[in-house]
């Protein structure tokens, strides 16, 4: 393995900058990397070292000449398949969009292009980001780099098992219930969901629309600071895009990583945590609270009663603006076109049938039934309409919530990760995996999950997840970074170190 | 396409109470359009006038067109309307392949305008007018133009593949919804009509939009029921699609209360559906049935804010909205001295802002309208085109009624001049010059045609010699006809009258 592959983005930028290394050396590094393992973990969709190399020519001639396009510049990155790329395929797992190239960026990728990050490629996720497993991808799988055999998590588990597999330092993921975080537990990695509004959604695919929200996938926190302040802000193309600065997110890590929280006010949320939650992971989070108590923060049990409503109100909402979002989706101008069997002179409607029925799996349908009875005229007050009420009433507990703690810790998921297949034909033990991650969607509030340790039942990652008001993101980072930085001493260095090394083929 | 029965008109309104109600589209002429910046400009190649947005690619969002919200806000005072200080735009979905993404952006239950109102004149009753309150403005955008190719009728049955041109898709629509219209009685068509025509005239006004229904940018909707007479009651109502001129507002209004009379005549009950209007035969025929109601599924647009239009903008915008049609037609009425058949004719004629602009340019209102309404209207008429549509402007007819009022040009001589400036051979002034049509006026040569016409004719002149001053007439012919008619009638009456008296 190549050590420019180990080196977090901070000290690849600090070495381009120095000029230790070029851009070229490393992104290359990277395309080595990934044809050496990616058969196995299988994190990309499309690789584009072409793209990618060329990229990196261009941002060492940038830092040749002195004017770097950003701390970042030249620094690779992976991008989840739901960001439309121009020129690369974006199919968001989905047969349906097989073989579309977008003929626009989504303004997440274009930050990255202006700020110099060669693409590497797409990563693997579930349909539509459908799932907590990747498993729902029409492509296949992602295999967690831990253990090959389990799932990455999802729906981001190609940008996560990318990242936690050393084929990219840095790379972005989306998350509409726990898309990057849940991943980033199960894998060992950091993963970050901005405040709603916080990134432009504009060019990436929609699931819930009022949920989505994209975000750094890295190995460190500070990496994924340094992300978040390259993808993060304002954008008029994207309406629901918050239009203020972009919180000191690079200086909030940069601080925590002292460790000091002295003061700070940590709420331990009943209800995400105890019953339903693996002991080993329980016990790292139980420790990782120590720590910061220990450190000095006043650590405080707050209580958010609707919380317990915050499955069934997403299962409601998600599926009814996907139902929506997905219907799109019918032959007419892109992607794929099916012809039904048997069928002389087939018209429009029967042409969309056809092509919706092979062209999407079995979750999307599922949630596209559920989102559209959830929609149907009398229907709408009971299901749609009250969801929308209870997602107020989960506002309302982060609120008050956030009136006794500067920040909110949990569990990040309930369980280390599963075995590939082992929850695929029961939806609601799935669905069960965003159990913590779900209501920051619910409320648009940032969260983090960082690495808490290995359970001791299987020896896998688990997560903590750090939430804080909206707005308030660069809380995560540095309660996030002090928890890394005191669980990594404890641990006497990174994490991800006791993974297996995927070349010697003892994972 | 069978034809059904209907009953005459005046049998049904024996019987019947017919119940209106229309809802008109209206194209707004922004820029751009209402989620995107791609042009709106009409007649471009098709598919040229997209982006990703328009077309609903995967991942596009869309961004709100602040400038058709402030026509929205403006035909809302216009109309009477409260403007709603908070709403939203809904998803409405179903699936067509010339709607983009499959569902439109529109407004569901929470319209940007609401309860308004328009006093229409009814233009052949005198000084009747009626209230027609307006339920409700909203925006939306328009879907893409599918083209069904290959089939006789130009309708999806029957053709062998479509084409759809998404330029049109995005278009800022507003559409505006009525109240049902009831106690019009045998009105009801002309009504309905003059809605259409005043509803377009405001339009114009505020200068939202082209308001031209054979480009599409204004279409109507006609929602008919009729009731037992005098039972008070609503019945079941059609909603004709796009009926897309004025006069065929007026036919199928007409049309379904015939149609419907004879379907409850027979025993039978008016079907809950959409139907088709038909400009070549004056019917209209079922489209599909809306009994199993579409579910469209509304709920709010998650990618878009709320809209909250600022108070004191909105009064802003009230205190500079143009004076109402309605309004401005009876001042102009009372400025001109027209009487009540000449302004109706100068408003049924298209003429009222060319007159306007022909008086503003120096001529009397009475020469403006004769020139508007019987020469112009006459050439309009014969080329099939509207009279705004000639190549000639109220300037030139000014000019050319100022020419006239200078005795340089007599009226034959006139419309000679408006004939070159029809055929672009330059101003008035110019066609006077170059087909050197001005009148003669060396008094010494006309003096001399006109002694050689009495001495040409010594009986007529005798005539008048004994008082008969209406057989001059015979003499200044034969003098216009010397002249090769370049010459001031006037003049010459004059002039045999001194001779001969």
């Amino acid at each position: 393995m190549s050590d420019l592959t180990r080196l977090t983005a901070a000290e690849i930028g600090a070495r381009l900058a120095s000029g230790a290394v070029s851009s070229v050396e490393v992104t290359q590094a990277h395309l080595d990397r990934i044809g050496e393992v990616d058969g196995a973990v299988h994190a990309f969709l499309h690789v584009d070292a072409e793209g990618a190399l060329a990229a990196a020519r261009a941002a060492d001639e940038r830092r040749a000449a002195g004017s770097p396009a950003s701390p970042l510049d030249g620094v690779p990155v992976a991008v989840k398949d739901v960001l439309a790329t121009k020129g690369l395929p974006t199919t968001c797992g989905s047969r349906i969009l097989e073989g579309w190239v977008p003929p626009y960026d989504a303004t997440v990728v274009a930050r990255l292009r202006a700020a110099g990050l060669p693409v590497l490629g797409k990563t693997n996720m579930d349909e539509f980001a459908m799932g907590s497993s990747t498993e729902h991808s029409a492509y296949g799988p992602t295999h967690n780099p831990w253990d090959l055999d389990r799932i990455p998590g999802g729906s981001g588990g190609g940008s996560a098992a990318a990242v936690a597999a050393f084929e990219a330092p840095l790379a972005v993921g989306t998350d509409t219930g726990g898309s990057i975080r849940q991943p980033g537990a199960v894998t060992g990695t950091v993963g970050v969901k901005p405040t709603y509004g916080g990134v432009s959604r504009y060019g990436l695919v929609a699931l819930a629309n009022s949920l989505d929200q994209a975000g750094p996938v890295t190995r460190t926190v500070l990496d994924a600071a340094l992300l978040h302040e390259v993808i993060g802000g304002h954008d008029p193309a994207d309406s629901t895009s918050v239009d203020a600065p972009v919180p000191s997110v690079v200086e909030a890590a940069r601080r925590g990583a002292d460790g000091d929280v002295a003061g700070l006010r940590v709420g331990v949320v009943r209800e995400l945590t105890g019953e339903g939650y693996q002991a080993g992971v329980q016990q790292r989070f139980d420790e990782a609270v120590e720590l910061l108590v220990e450190a000095g923060a006043d650590v405080v049990e707050v209580s958010c009663p609707t919380f317990v409503h915050a499955l069934a109100t997403y299962y409601l909402i998600l599926p009814a603006e996907a139902s929506s979002n997905l219907a799109k989706f019918d032959a007419m101008r892109y992607g794929l076109r099916v012809l039904p069997d048997g069928v002389d002179a087939p018209s429009a409607e029967e042409v969309m049938r056809a092509t919706r029925d092979k062209g999407f799996g079995d979750e999307v349908k599922r949630r596209i039934i559920l989102g559209t009875y959830a929609l149907s005229s009398g229907y709408f007050d009971a299901y749609y309409g009250k969801a929308q009420k209870v997602r107020t009433l989960i506002g309302r507990d982060f609120a008050a919530a956030f009136e006794r703690a500067d920040v909110l810790v949990s569990p990040t998921a309930p369980t280390t990760a599963f075995r590939l297949g082992e929850k695929l034909d029961d939806p609601v033990a799935m669905y069960l995996n965003d159990l913590a991650t779900i209501p920051a969607n619910l409320a648009g509030v940032p969260g983090i999950s960082v690495p808490s340790g290995l359970a001791d039942e299987d020896g896998l990652p688990a997560g903590v997840q750090v939430l804080a008001p909206a707005l308030a993101d660069d809380r995560v980072y540095r309660v996030g970074a002090a928890l890394e930085t005191m669980l990594t001493k404890a641990w006497g260095g990174p994490l991800l170190d006791r993974a297996p090394d995927l070349t010697r083929g003892d994972a | 396409m069978t034809t059904e029965r209907t009953l005459s008109f005046t049998e049904a309104l024996e019987r019947f109470d017919p119940t209106l109600g229309l809802e008109v589209h209206v194209e707004l002429n922004t820029a751009s359009k209402m989620f995107c910046g791609c042009s709106t400009v009409f007649g471009a190649e098709p598919n040229t006038q997209v982006c990703p947005v328009c077309l609903g690619l995967p991942g596009a969002m869309p961004v709100l067109n602040a400038k058709a919200v402030e026509s929205a806000v403006r035909i809302g005072l216009a109309l009477n309307c409260d403007i709603a200080s908070w709403c939203r735009f809904a998803r409405k979905n179903y699936f067509y392949p010339d709607m983009p993404k499959n569902f439109q952006t529109s407004q569901y239950d929470e319209p940007i305008c609401f309860d308004g109102w328009m006093d229409v004149t009814v233009p052949d009753a005198e000084g009747q007018s009626v209230r027609v309150e307006i339920e409700r403005a909203h925006m939306e955008e328009d879907t893409g133009k599918s083209l069904h190719v290959g089939g006789a009728t130009g309708r999806i049955h029957g053709a062998d593949h479509s084409l759809v041109d998404y330029n049109r898709a995005g278009i800022p629509l507003i559409e505006i919804v009525t109240r049902p219209v009831t106690g019009t009685r045998e009105s009801a068509p002309v009504v309905a009509r003059a809605y259409v025509a005043q509803l377009r005239d405001l339009l114009l006004g505020l200068g939202v939009s082209d308001v031209r229904m054979e480009q599409g940018s204004l279409r109507c909707d006609v929602n008919l029921s009729l009731s037992p007479a005098g039972s008070g009651l609503l019945g079941t109502r059609t909603e004709t699609k796009n009926v897309n001129s004025l006069r065929s507002v007026e036919r199928a209004v007409r049309y379904e209360i015939g149609r419907q009379a004879a379907v409850l005549d027979g025993g039978g009950s008016v079907v809950q559906e959409t139907r088709h209007w038909h400009e070549d035969t004056g019917i209209t025929t079922s489209g599909r049935e809306k009994s199993d109601a579409e579910d469209y599924r509304y709920f709010p647009e998650p990618d878009l804010v709320p809209i909250a239009p600022d108070a004191d903008w909105v009064e802003s915008l009230r205190a500079r909205l143009p004076e109402p049609p309605r309004e401005r037609r009876a001042r102009l009425q009372e400025d001109w001295g027209f009487s009540d058949l000449e302004m109706r004719d100068t408003v049924g004629a298209g003429a009222l802002e060319l007159v306007e602009g022909t008086i503003a340019a120096g001529a009397a209102p009475s020469a403006a309208r004769k020139w508007w309404l019987s020469e112009l209207a006459r050439r309009a008429n014969e080329q099939g085109l509207e009279l705004g549509d000639l190549p000639v402007t109220p300037a030139d007819v000014a000019r050319v009624q100022a020419l006239v009022d200078e005795g340089r040009v007599n009226d034959k001589l006139a419309r000679q001049v408006l004939d070159g400036v029809l055929a672009g051979e330059g101003t008035p002034d110019e066609v006077v010059e170059r087909r050197g049509l001005a009148v003669v006026s060396d008094e010494g040569a006309l003096s001399e045609a006109v002694d050689r016409a009495i001495a040409a004719n010594p009986d007529v002149a005798d005539k008048i010699r004994e008082g008969k001053v209406a057989a001059a007439g015979a003499l200044i012919g034969a003098v216009m006809k010397q002249m090769r008619g370049q010459a001031d009638a006037g003049r010459v009456r004059e002039l045999v009258l001194e001779k001969l008296t």
